[in-house]
């Protein structure tokens, strides 16, 4: 598994992926916004509210992927120090920043007609904030430290520190009395929601997973050539260190 | 189409949560294509635009 993640090998099986991706994330895009705004019955006590799940849960499906996605590959990267481990690592941070916080605005505008409140400080509101600012501690942690593996190291042991929340927010329905619904989807016994609910959900969840597998190619592949052209200008300077001695005598 | 897009009191929730959510996917995309782009002019200036 790991002679996918050389840089070049990489490199050749993205370039392939790329095209194929993305058109696959725009045709699950129009399919699942035609499901979602089109095909989807409203529901009989959220009423037409209910349409923003569909953008709503997928967008915190992806939330809480792209954080497991940082802690297993920060955890690849403390223990076998991959090359590609921290790059996917800090390239997936962003993407998992957004869409939690386009989880949080859309649960939000949800809110606000169904529960009477903008916000609520319930445990599972309150524990994907959290992840919200643990995103933002992670990137602010690569973009403050000067020295690439420093930097590499403490942002992952930031992350595998705060994938504890994962489970939290995961079982916070279950272990606290809150305001926001238990699972409906991916829970014991099956999915709770009707097929013309489960459909348009699932075929957004595809879209969005989709897209963070194309964001995510591009952002390494930026990576990987930000780090060769680092590498090329610390080179060049080392040499003109060299050099520059000897066109001083001559 | 009478009747499609007719999201009654919520239309304004609605069409909020889709606005802010592609809005927001538009934007991410569109830096991180930008940055690619940037990243792989630098690198063609260094004599190619790619890896191997």
């Amino acid at each position: 598994m790991f002679g996918y993640a050389n840089p070049e090998r990489f490199w050749r099986l993205s370039s392939l992926l790329m095209p194929w991706v993305w058109g696959a994330t725009a045709i699950l895009f129009a399919i699942g916004l035609y499901a979602a705004l089109v095909a989807s019955p409203d529901d009989y006590q959220q009423g037409a509210t209910v349409r923003i799940m569909y953008v709503h849960v997928p967008a915190m499906w992806m939330s809480l992927g792209a954080y497991a996605f940082i802690a297993v590959a920060s955890f690849v990267s403390l223990i076998w120090r991959h090359v590609l481990a921290d790059v996917a690592a800090k390239a997936a941070a962003p993407i998992g920043a957004t869409f939690t916080a386009l989880g949080l605005l859309t649960g939000s505008i949800w809110g606000k007609p169904m529960w009477g409140a903008w916000w609520a400080w319930d445990a599972r509101l309150t524990s994907v904030l959290v992840l919200f600012f643990l995103y933002l501690g992670y990137m602010a942690m690569w973009a403050a430290i000067e020295d690439r593996t420093r930097a590499a190291r403490a942002a992952a042991i930031l992350a595998l520190v705060g994938a504890i929340n994962l489970p939290i927010i995961r079982f916070s329905v279950e272990w606290w009395n809150t305001l926001h619904q238990g699972a409906s989807v991916l829970r014991a016994g099956g999915s709770a929601l009707h097929a013309s609910f489960l459909y348009p959900l699932l075929i957004m969840g595809l879209a969005y997973l989709f897209l963070f597998g194309a964001l995510l190619l591009v952002r390494i592949r930026t990576e990987i050539l930000s780090q060769r052209v680092l590498a090329d200008q610390r080179r060049r300077a080392a040499n003109e260190q060299l050099t520059s001695p000897i066109e001083s005598e001559a | 189409m009478d009747g499609l897009f007719q999201f009654g009191e919520y239309a304004g929730y609605v069409w909020s949560a889709y606005g802010i959510s592609l809005l927001g996917l538009a934007v991410l995309t569109a830096v991180s294509w930008r940055a690619y782009a940037a990243a792989k002019r630098r690198a063609g200036s260094l004599g190619d635009g790619n890896c191997s």
